[in-house]
């Protein structure tokens, strides 16, 4: 039993963690919001005073902004279709008896610890290059002209990248759940005459959708921020200007604070709608 | 009662898991290789695969021309520090939310983790305004603060799963026999949550090592870690593969190691124990 005394100590020991948290998200969330309804340009005027919506208005009726938000749509759905696509096949083959099981996983789980901006340049150089990447030498072999990934197909490029990233994450979740599947049910199954394919959607994908669903809201919070794989490869050019890229080339390079701020405040609002439904999960958990 | 499979079967996952394991590791092994190639080998047609003449000039050549050094310093610094510092804030939280739980330690741990899916770019301005004001743009304390910053809900959550396991009647024993507060935590709790708090360091080092948002806005020659340094390459100087590859490999060849000690906790700190 907690005592009175034990519940207070509690409360101090909280204390620090839950102070720094508020003001990590207040202060900086406050100032955004202040920056949204003014018109600042630091480098053209400063602080002009107080426009209302218009900043909102504006940023959703520019030009680049519908081009961006389909960008978004495209990048987000894109890898979430082949991580998890991919990631289920990878989590069912891997839970198979074989040799080597423990350093197949370490291959497979090893491009997510590599840092985004080496992967996104290695790509970029290493095999995506028109005359000396190794993407170039094998069209070359077989007698087609090399493409120029990043700037003819730059979304399609990006997708296959940061999809290269997250393909370990989405696999080592779902091989997690699919451990915990009892064994006994699909052997059952087998025997009262269940093809593969009828025990994989009847019985493993049931199964997976809670895993599934996690990694899917998990994973698009992540992917509406990428930054890095899109600066270090096209710096949003060629069609690859994500809404979160579009805001940060209104905050830092056209230093068009107020117009960027309302950007921020719109996806603040969007990650929250996928967050909202995050936290339902991960609570439901921690009651258990 | 484990299924007996066939030797046939078993070959055919083998082969298979090994194909499809080797292409996704392919990148970065060739990184690797390339970076022990010359200039000109790196760039040869047909690309050569094992047979070159081995050579470790490009590491040598990066160590010296960039200042290798100081960026990797700036990352331990950072990546480190945030973490140290993350969890020195975090077990206490962590501590008292598993053993003392009140009506509101789920609502504050939700909380907590609705801090960590704030997108970064909406606080960017402030952020670097802030920075600017208070003289530590470019500057790697600032680093290790927001670093532990944006880490701390993963830090407090993880730490909140390990302890929720140490059994609470354990602690009560101890108090029975009159352990104080202190003795509690220094000899029962401690030596049992230290394996806990060594995930949790691991895996938050991994991380802050790779975080690439606030490390490529806030840094400039001074304070700048790998992934700033990296980035650098995009530049012309990037058409130089083995040197870029040198690099790389240098760059995440000490996470690679971690990472894979760690791949349970991966799936236990970023899913919020979700999945288990």
């Amino acid at each position: 039993m907690a005592t009175k005394a034990s519940r207070s100590a509690a409360r101090l020991m909280m204390a620090p963690a839950v102070i720094l948290l508020l003001g990590w998200m207040l202060v900086p969330l406050t100032m955004t919001l202040w920056f949204s309804f003014r018109t600042y340009l630091p480098l053209r005027g400063g602080d002009q005073g107080w426009t209302g919506f218009d900043n909102y208005v504006r940023f959703v009726t520019s030009s680049s902004f519908w081009p961006a938000v389909s960008t978004t749509l495209i990048i987000v759905t894109g890898v979430l279709a082949i991580t998890i696509a991919l990631g289920v096949l990878l989590a069912i083959l891997l839970d198979q008896p074989m040799w080597g099981q423990g350093v197949v996983r370490i291959l497979v789980i090893a491009p997510f610890f590599v840092m985004p901006t080496v992967s996104a340049l290695v790509w970029k150089n290493i095999f995506m290059d028109p005359t000396n990447g190794l993407f170039a030498h094998l069209w070359r072999f077989f007698g087609a002209d090399p493409v120029s990934w990043l700037s003819n197909a730059a979304t399609p490029s990006i997708i296959l990248i940061v999809s290269w990233q997250w393909l370990p994450f989405a696999t080592l979740i779902l091989l997690t759940a699919i451990q915990s599947l009892d064994s006994e049910q699909l052997e059952a199954a087998e025997m009262d005459g269940a093809s593969p394919l009828a025990r994989f959607f009847y019985i493993t994908l049931p199964h997976l959708s809670r895993a599934i669903t996690i990694v899917l809201l998990i994973q698009t919070i992540f992917l509406l921020a990428i930054f890095a794989e899109i600066f270090v490869t096209t710096g949003g050019a060629f069609g690859t200007r994500t809404l979160s890229y579009l805001i940060f080339q209104r905050v830092l390079e056209s230093q068009n604070i107020g117009l960027g701020s309302a950007g921020g405040v719109y996806a603040i609002i969007l990650a929250n709608i996928v967050a909202i439904f995050l936290m339902r999960i991960v609570g439901k958990n921690l009651d258990t | 009662m484990a299924r007996s499979v066939t030797t046939q079967r078993k070959t055919i996952n083998t082969t298979i898991a090994w194909i499809i394991g080797l292409l996704i590791f392919f990148p970065i092994l060739w990184t690797i290789l390339t970076s022990f190639k010359t200039e000109a080998q790196a760039i040869n047609d047909p690309p050569l695969f094992l047979f070159f003449d081995w050579t470790t000039e490009n590491y040598a050549t990066v160590m010296e021309r960039s200042n290798y050094a100081r960026f990797l310093w700036n990352s331990i610094v950072i990546a480190g520090g945030s973490t140290l510092l993350g969890i020195i804030i975090a077990v206490p939280a962590a501590w008292s939310m598993a053993f003392v739980p009140s009506k509101r330690t789920k609502d504050i741990l939700l909380w907590m983790l609705s801090t960590k899916m704030l997108p970064a770019v909406g606080v960017l301005y402030p952020i670097y305004l802030l920075c600017i004001r208070l003289g530590v743009l470019d500057n790697r304390v600032a680093l290790v603060i927001i670093l532990m910053l944006i880490n701390l809900p993963i830090i407090v959550w993880m730490l909140y799963t390990y302890f929720r396991e140490i059994p609470g009647e354990i602690l009560e024993a101890a108090r029975m026999d009159g352990a104080t507060l202190k003795e509690e935590i220094l000899y029962v709790l401690t030596p049992m949550a230290i394996p806990g708090i060594a995930s949790t360091l691991l895996l938050n080092f991994i991380l802050a090592w790779n975080e690439a948002f606030w490390t490529l806005n806030l840094t400039a020659a001074q304070a700048a870690p790998l992934t700033a340094f990296i980035a650098s390459y995009s530049s012309p100087e990037g058409l130089f593969y083995a040197k870029l590859s040198a690099a790389s490999t240098m760059a995440i060849a000490p996470i690679l190691i971690l990472g894979w000690f760690s791949q349970k906790q991966l799936v236990r700190g970023l899913t919020f124990g979700a999945v288990k």
